[in-house]
């Protein structure tokens, strides 16, 4: 082969279809070494690394960070002599992967070119039958073309020709279903289903199944759910994907559930359904507070420090934490997990949707530590490099909506965790201060907790004391620490 | 083993037993002959009072680095052959190299082993071409090795199951009367902490234990079941399990090749002489993932990998050579450069490797076949000669 080569995106994991680019370790020009890693990858699986399989100098990369790219796709392309002189052919083919290496995915087949019920061919559902296991996704199940021109012949010949019981579609009329199409004894229907029935809360004896044996699928339970009143939107508002929405003819835009949007959408009807949410509200005077910032501000150590209203935010709640420790839990089933440290997190809008990472162990840094690493976490996401690790194992969250200028919200908690609060604008706002109206400088607190962990008057506790230290940090501080 | 290295007994200092050391540190109570800074214990006690030490030559210490060595740099070329699209997945040994090299070459030539899929490095020292492996993970063939001539096992994919094949071997020995003297037979089973979750691991506890098999139950604890930390296994210290089963647990520093030598060997030797099993709990770390295919900075912390970094089984071993001058700098170089040679070699044989044709599927299946697989082979031969490109 030449000495230009392809490196393909290879299945990560075990039956993967595809990646995303994180990140590009390498740029065109870079001599790189045997198993230097070239590019961080994320599949559904994880986020990994991939080393160079060759050594060289890179010639070419043909994905963009951010991209989905599909197993078998050349992502890199690799000179592995670049001593050898300038390359005979113009590089003006890259950086479009060569024909030859496109053409090694193979093409989906046509309609009919598969016969129903073999392997690769078509099953009831418009799923792909398999072995075992619930099959690769169903758009493009990939196979060589077979023999023989006219699909429609292909399609009979392994039938006939082999005097083996044929193996049976399974569109057969199944004994135990009667007329309307509904099983006669027991609902039918796989585990995983059963699951989806439950979270969503769907009674699977009023439902008709349109599945094999008229047992119940996925898309029945879905249907019968979409029928019922829609949970309210995640409060976590995020920014809108992208400012130059294209629309079709029809006047509608269909973007693609994944990624980010997939991931938040999950877990939102996860803790919407699990989780039974009370939410809490409570109005604050803060124009002590926000004086007591300023104060801070002008302080010579806290100069190069960026110092918001959101950082007083997380200190009144990692020290009502510690007077109210239940809040900081998780319902495990049979326990509760009541956790000493505080991973706290932070929701936060990017360009890829809302993401929470969180600060470990929070409870134990100083104010200086702890706006030190809000800066850094806020900074990280924006950027886009926020790892899986800063994701996981939040205990409790804060929202800042009032960022977006809303005064406040009834918060979806994460799963896992039993408490969010929502920390909304601080306005100016007629307020009785000392017995007169005044223009005060308020906010709004909306705590959202998990009724099996927490009752109203922990609840209420917690978000009183988180009020308190925002209404006057200094008598809270000296009260409590 | 050879006797009489005069240097042994100045370089190595007496220790306490390791349990009072142990519980003045707040550390889990393990048998270790060498410190995570390379400092010999000349001997350390086990929980039933055994006295475990370890008496090599200075040649002895060096093969046991080279071991290491070799074993890690050709688990990580397999990695990295994973990711490269070489490999479908790979089980890394990564973090657990001293385990695997102690205990498997503490097994004398007629001792069995049955590995799980991890046992990369007792494979390594029963003598098996490195590469056998690298063949199941790339689908091309089952393994490839034969079990009798090496006596290791295939590899093992189901959690646990090898532990009833080892108990049913191990019974087998006993019973064919190869047990009683110096050149008896020993049989030992791999598995991991997750695996006693198990009923097949608890079961073989139960047959070995009532039968007196000569077999020793070697479970490399590496604190993860996947994703499952080991507080999810159990509520005791693992190598306590065998004294409910009515045999000897030991717990060992599974990052110690010395000591995890020092224990299988006295284990196997145990079995041999036709005293029945015993359990080792070898206590390490998997520095990786579970497999290529799972992240495990998703369920454990930065901080946990940190500190077990210290305990690195390979940087004790150096520091050891080092401090004894029983090696130079040219030594560690020259293994290094052994090392990289062979990760080359490994990778260029796998990336020959060729694909096996479909139908080869049915041929080790059955020893004389079957006719029903007959038939199935012929249907699946003309399947596939319905493609275009087809061979045939």
């Amino acid at each position: 082969m030449s000495r230009i080569k392809e490196f393909n995106l290879p299945d990560l994991g075990e039956g993967l279809t595809e990646g995303e680019i994180l990140a590009w370790l390498v740029k065109v020009g870079d001599v790189i070494e045997l198993n230097q890693p070239i590019v961080e990858v994320e599949t559904a699986k994880a986020a990994v690394e991939i080393p160079a399989k060759w050594a060289g100098q890179v010639q070419a990369i043909f994905h963009p960070e951010g991209a989905t790219v599909e197993v078998g796709t050349p992502i890199i392309a690799i000179d592995t002599d670049p001593g050898a002189g300038p390359i005979e052919q113009a590089t003006d083919a890259l950086p479009a992967p060569s024909a030859a290496s496109l053409a090694a995915v193979e093409i989906a087949p046509e309609e009919g070119m598969v016969e129903p019920g073999l392997i690769g061919g078509v099953a009831p559902g418009g799923r792909t039958a398999v072995l075992v296991g619930y099959g690769p996704r169903t758009t493009a199940a990939k196979r060589r073309p077979r023999k023989g021109v006219v699909p429609t012949q292909a399609a009979a010949v392994p039938a006939q020709a082999t005097p083996a019981p044929a193996p049976v579609a399974p569109v057969s009329p199944a004994p135990a279903v009667n007329g309307d199409g509904r099983a006669d004894g027991p609902v039918l229907a796989k585990p995983p289903v059963r699951k989806l029935a439950k979270d969503l809360g769907v009674d699977l004896a009023g439902l008709t199944g349109s599945g094999p044996l008229g047992s119940i699928t996925r898309e029945d339970v879905q249907r019968a759910a979409s029928g019922t009143p829609a949970a309210a939107e995640p409060l976590t508002v995020t920014a809108p994907a992208t400012a130059a929405a294209s629309f079709g003819a029809d006047r509608e835009q269909r973007i693609p559930v994944k990624g980010v949007r997939k991931l938040t959408a999950e877990n939102m009807s996860r803790s919407a359904f699990t989780a039974p949410h009370v939410t809490e509200f409570l109005t604050v005077d803060v124009t002590r507070a926000m004086k007591a910032l300023d104060r801070l501000r002008e302080r010579r150590e806290w100069r190069e420090v960026r110092v918001s209203p959101l950082l007083l935010v997380a200190k009144a709640v990692l020290l009502a934490v510690k007077r109210h420790p239940m809040v900081n839990s998780t319902w495990a089933g049979d326990e509760i997990v009541v956790k000493e440290y505080v991973n706290l997190g932070i929701a936060a809008a990017t360009e890829r949707g809302l993401i929470v990472p969180n600060i470990k162990d929070a409870g134990r840094l100083s104010l200086r530590e702890l706006a030190d690493a809000m800066t850094a976490l806020v900074q990280t996401a924006k950027a886009g490099k926020t790892s899986p690790a800063d994701m996981s194992g939040g205990t409790l969250t804060i929202t800042n909506v009032g960022v977006f200028g809303v005064d406040t919200g009834t918060p979806i908690l994460p799963p896992g965790e039993s408490a969010i609060l929502a920390f909304g604008a601080v306005r100016e706002m007629p307020w009785v201060h000392k017995g007169k109206v005044k223009p005060r400088l308020v906010t709004t607190l909306g705590l959202s907790f998990d009724h099996r962990i927490i009752d109203g008057e922990l609840g209420s506790k917690f978000l009183r004391d988180v009020g308190d230290f925002l209404a006057d940090p200094e008598a809270a501080l000296l009260a409590w620490t | 083993m050879a006797k009489g290295d005069p240097g042994a007994a100045a370089r190595s200092r007496r220790a306490a037993p390791r349990s009072k050391r142990a519980a003045a540190a707040g550390e889990p109570e393990l048998v270790q002959l060498l410190t995570p800074e390379g400092e010999r214990i000349e001997s350390a006690l086990g929980p039933d009072g055994t006295e475990y030490r370890v008496d090599f030559t200075d040649e002895e210490y060096r093969g046991l680095y080279r071991d290491l060595v070799l074993v890690r740099k050709l688990d990580a070329e397999a990695t990295a052959l994973q990711r490269q699209g070489e490999l479908g997945l790979w089980a890394s040994l990564l973090g657990q190299e001293a385990a695997q090299v102690g205990s498997g070459r503490a097994l004398r030539p007629q001792d069995m082993a049955f590995p799980t899929y991890r046992e990369h490095g007792v494979l390594y020292c029963r003598g098996i071409d490195p590469i056998m492996p690298l063949g199941l993970f790339r689908g091309v063939d089952q393994g490839g090795w034969d079990p009798n001539e090496f006596k290791f096992n295939m590899y093992t994919i189901v959690i646990g199951a090898q532990t009833l094949h080892a108990t049913g071997y191990a019974m087998g020995v006993a019973m064919d009367g190869k047990t009683g003297g110096d050149d008896g037979e020993a049989v030992i089973a791999y598995f991991g902490d997750g695996a006693t979750s198990q009923g097949d691991v608890n079961e073989s506890f139960v047959w070995a234990s009532v039968f007196n098999a000569p077999l020793v139950f070697f479970c490399q604890n590496n604190q993860y079941a996947i994703s499952e930390p080991l507080e999810r296994q159990t509520r005791v210290p693992l190598y306590r399990r065998a004294g409910g089963f009515g045999f000897p647990g030991v717990r060992v520093d599974g990052n110690d090749v010395l000591a995890s030598y020092a224990v299988t060997r006295h284990a196997l030797d145990n079995a041999r002489h036709g005293q029945g099993p015993s359990l080792i709990e070898a206590y390490t770390y998997r520095m990786g993932a579970h497999t290529t295919s799972d992240d495990p900075t998703r369920y454990r912390i930065a901080s946990e990998v940190e500190a077990w970094q210290a305990k690195d089984p390979i940087a004790r071993m150096k520091a050891f050579l080092t401090k004894q001058q029983i090696v130079d700098e040219s030594f560690f170089a020259e293994v290094d450069e052994q090392a990289r040679a062979e990760s080359v070699h490994l990778r260029e044989r796998v990336l020959a490797m060729p694909d096996p044709e479909p139908v080869t599927m049915f041929d080790h299946v059955y020893p004389n076949g079957s006719p029903e697989l007959d038939e199935q082979r012929t249907q699946f031969s003309k399947y596939l000669e319905s493609f275009e490109g087809s061979a045939h």
